[in-house]
């Protein structure tokens, strides 16, 4: 049975790597007495895969895991209970939020990831006099009808649009809310698109200059639709 | 949630910053301001090294369990965070409460190898504490050292007030309960100090003043202070069930070397190979029993999640019920996708069939420890391996499917001999020869790989070769040279690989090994020229080293290549770590003879730890 959890990550976890969080949910579903499924063969590894990996640095509300488990129809658990087995063998900073059953015939998240909600917060010592002029060049900056960045990689660098990338973004209190691309299609980095803007107004952009925050991971349904992780599996009663 | 002694530009700047923001799974946490006692314990290390040491776990644990104290952790920082700190002037604080190391009440440290000396020092200035005991006040923590190296602590005995001789599990109690009494009686650093020293097992060295020859040994060494006993002995656990075990070990983070759970079988080793310290100083063996480990295991992969379990004891083949607790783990973890790791064991069938239950044959190895090249010097230095018990061995093993195999081999033994160096090629050679006569053309899965690596032999203090002249560089380098050579004129050539370690580290391991209390101002020089983690080979700069000699104007040579007397007064004398001096000049004068002695099932010895009333000594003989 395929199980997707979903859990957040705040506080000092945030200095923790993705591939170290992979390895403590490892830990963790010993831990909590998770009847995970192994792959076959000599050194057997869990069935578990992740949505998308968060920088180091980046606070969560919405991150994504799915796993296997051997329980067949009847399962042993709800998703009540699964999610405080969970819970209490977590550390502080990280916390279950819900544990749902896909259906058997569901992709992967890794695989359907298509969009994420990013809050930007200024740190205090970034925090700029005028956030009204802030605000205003910002709403400015995304309505222009093209948005093109270069954008750098390990090996190469290109031009891009960035615009029809960000699908949303607005001001929320003194933060800035947006949703852009994610996923192995165009992945788009929150800061990257605070940097554009800082460029495109001449700006030095400083570095750790936000508190940044993912809310939450989207995967396309199959009418082609942008749905959070979560709303494709169901719970168990 | 707690506040970072970081803040997010530096820990966002530093490699790896998982390193220094604790709240890993099964830390403790406590209200430092309902405790009495705080305790700092700290590995002179990278958080990936010192989180893999079994023995901070099992006193942090132990501490924890005492209602008035909080005992915290603290590693070195990187080299990367270390410039920012000193930048800043941050204080190096504690993981637990992020507070800094200074505000506590000791500050303990391990000594695991001699070249984390200098990092010893880091962690002092860094916590701005005074490096030397003399200078510190009221207000400073008791800083107090403990592990293998403090069986010689005296190139570190200025920047202590206390070390720890033996195993933590007896007189810590003690120690922390004379520190709370004195504490409340409202009385100072020097009256805790001089309490301390009349516990069993505590070394306060301020109490102690050291006269030398004019050929610089050491002509008396004597207590300074009424308080202060003539000898220390050895602190030591009796009954290895009575003592509580971790049951809820820390779980990092990160990626660490021993990134597993360990339990510790036993202590002591029954064996009495000449050059090994641990083996002597741990004396006698004394097994827990299967039960307890049992029970143990099942806690520690409960509360851990660890994917793997490893064994750990200097001679797995020796703890009686082996089979019987293999045997348990293989029932207990092959279901759960853990893994299970068996250091230390001697090849034979026994450890074959388990080592074919628990790991992949095809891509493992086999590993051997002759130590030395040919039969006559391994009887020299007591490594009870005869080359047919390695043949046999490796024999049966090609069979099971192996075709690697693991040698390791000590070079600038005591009376090595040409043949002896040689003796390291012509042994693999054998053993890639076995392989070939074993195994079937088209049953090989490639060819043979064996692979000896020879590590520099430093003598250590309270073993039968602390009399032993160490080589030179130069010395250590023309040797492997002579077997490099050596390899190459075998017939499998191809099938054979040969390593070495390095040598210059090698010499300054047998200088701190051995030193005397003049070898501290190096320690102290080399640190300010700069010198730190020289245990990691891209950090370690020999030059720091030699400008440190220079300056101080002490000559390396005399710790390593002079000729000891059989009468000389050594640093560690005062210590009585239960096995006698008699014995270990006995067992030197033993080894120039090239006679062996038997282990202690076969025959006691008469080394001297069976004053301890436990273990081996007393076993049934049945």
């Amino acid at each position: 049975m395929k199980i997707r959890i979903k859990f957040s990550k705040q506080g000092y976890m945030k200095f923790v790597g993705h591939l170290d969080i992979m390895r403590y949910f490892q830990k963790a579903m010993r831990r909590g007495k998770i009847n995970i499924r192994y792959s076959e063969g000599f050194s057997p590894h869990q069935i578990m895969s992740f949505a998308a990996p968060l920088g180091v640095g980046i606070t969560s509300n919405g991150e994504y895991l799915d796993i296997e488990v051997t329980d067949q129809d009847t399962p042993s658990f709800t998703s009540q209970t699964m999610t405080k087995s969970l819970n209490q063998v977590m550390v502080e900073g990280i916390q279950i939020l819900s544990c749902r059953k896909l259906p058997d015939t569901s992709k992967n998240a890794m695989s359907i990831v298509c969009a994420a909600d990013y809050t930007l917060r200024f740190r205090e010592r970034a925090i700029l006099e005028d956030l009204e002029m802030f605000f205003e060049k910002l709403s400015a900056f995304y309505s222009q009808d093209q948005i093109m960045i270069t954008k750098k990689t390990k090996r190469s660098q290109r031009k891009l649009d960035l615009k029809p990338l960000i699908y949303h973004l607005e001001r929320r209190g003194n933060a800035v809310f947006m949703q852009v691309s994610a996923g192995s299609g165009d992945n788009i980095k929150p800061e990257l698109v605070m940097e554009s803007f800082y460029e495109s107004q001449n700006w030095e952009y400083p570095p750790f200059g936000f508190l940044i925050q993912r809310e939450e991971v989207y995967g396309h349904d199959q009418a082609g639709n942008k749905i959070p992780l979560e709303e494709f599996g169901e719970n168990i009663e | 949630m707690r506040k970072l002694a970081l803040n997010d530009e530096i820990l966002l700047s530093v490699q790896q910053p998982a390193r220094y923001i604790g709240g890993e799974v099964n830390m403790v946490v406590k209200d430092p301001s309902q405790v009495d006692i705080r305790f700092c314990m700290c590995f002179p290390d990278v958080y990936e090294i010192g989180m893999s040491h079994l023995g901070i776990q099992i006193l942090y644990d132990m501490f924890n369990r005492r209602e008035d104290t909080y005992c915290e952790r603290v590693y070195s920082p990187w080299t990367d965070l270390d410039k920012v700190m000193r930048q800043e002037q941050i204080p190096l604080f504690a993981l637990e409460s992020q507070d800094p190391v200074k505000d506590f009440d000791f500050l303990g440290i391990t000594l695991q190898y001699e070249m984390c000396y200098t990092n010893i020092l880091q962690i002092l200035d860094l916590s701005q504490i005074p490096l030397h005991s003399r200078e510190r006040g009221e207000e400073d923590p008791i800083v107090i050292g403990g592990g293998p190296c403090a069986y010689n602590p005296e190139p570190l005995a200025e920047f202590f007030d206390l070390f720890y001789i033996g195993e933590g599990e007896t007189v810590y109690g003690q120690l922390l309960d004379a520190y709370k009494e004195n504490k409340k009686n409202g009385r100072n650093r020097l009256a805790f100090l001089q309490a301390a020293a009349q516990i069993p097992g505590i070394y306060v060295p301020a109490f102690y003043d050291v006269t030398y020859k004019e050929d610089g040994t050491i002509d008396r060494f004597k207590p300074n202070n009424p308080c202060a006993k003539e000898k220390v002995t050895k602190e030591l656990v009796v009954d290895m069930d009575q003592v509580p075990y971790i049951e809820k070990p820390l779980v990092p983070f990160q990626k660490v070397t021993q990134d597993r759970v360990v339990l510790e079988i036993q202590r002591g080793c029954i064996r009495g190979c000449r050059f090994c310290q641990a083996g002597n100083v741990y004396r006698p063996l004394r097994e827990r029993s299967v039960e307890y480990l049992k029970e143990s295991a099942k806690k520690l992969l409960d509360h851990t999640g660890h994917e793997e379990i490893s064994l750990s004891s200097l001679s797995s083949s020796d703890y009686t019920d082996l089979p019987e607790l293999v045997n348990f783990l293989i029932d207990q973890c092959s279901s759960r996708g853990i893994n299970i790791s068996l250091p230390s064991l001697r090849i034979d069938a026994f450890s074959l069939d388990v080592m074919s239950k628990v790991q992949d044959v095809k891509k493992s190895s086999l590993t051997f420890a002759p130590e030395a090249g040919s039969q006559r010097l391994r009887d020299v230095i007591n490594k009870g391996l005869t080359e047919d018990v390695i043949l046999s061995g490796a024999t049966e093993a090609f069979k099971g499917g192996w075709n690697r195999v693991k040698l390791y081999f000590m070079l600038g033994l005591p009376t090595e001999e040409k043949e002896d160096m040689e003796g390291i090629a012509l042994l693999s050679e054998k053993i890639a020869e076995a392989y070939y006569d074993t195994v079937p053309k088209e049953q090989r899965h490639g060819k043979a790989q064996i692979v000896a690596s020879s590590s520099f032999f430093v003598p250590k203090p309270f073993t039968p070769f602390q009399w032993a002249r160490m080589c030179t560089k130069e010395e250590f380098l023309e040797r492997a040279y002579l077997v490099k050579n050596k390899f190459r004129e075998m017939k499998n050539f191809k099938s054979l690989k040969y390593n070495w370690h390095e040598a210059d580290v090698t010499v300054l391991e047998g200088v701190l090994a051995r030193g005397d209390r003049k070898v501290a101002s190096v320690v102290e020089a080399a640190y300010k020229n700069g010198a730190l983690f020289d245990s990691w080979s891209e950090h370690f700069d020999n030059s720091l080293w030699d400008k440190a000699f220079q300056d101080c104007d002490i000559d390396p040579d005399f710790y390593t290549v002079r000729e000891r007397q059989i009468d000389e007064v050594f640093p560690w004398d005062f210590i009585d770590a239960g096995v006698s001096k008699e014995f270990l000049k006995r067992e030197w004068l033993l080894a120039l003879e090239g006679k062996v002695t038997p282990n202690c099932r076969q025959r006691c010895s008469g080394c001297g730890a069976k004053v301890f009333k436990g273990g081996v000594c007393y076993e049934d003989k049945d």
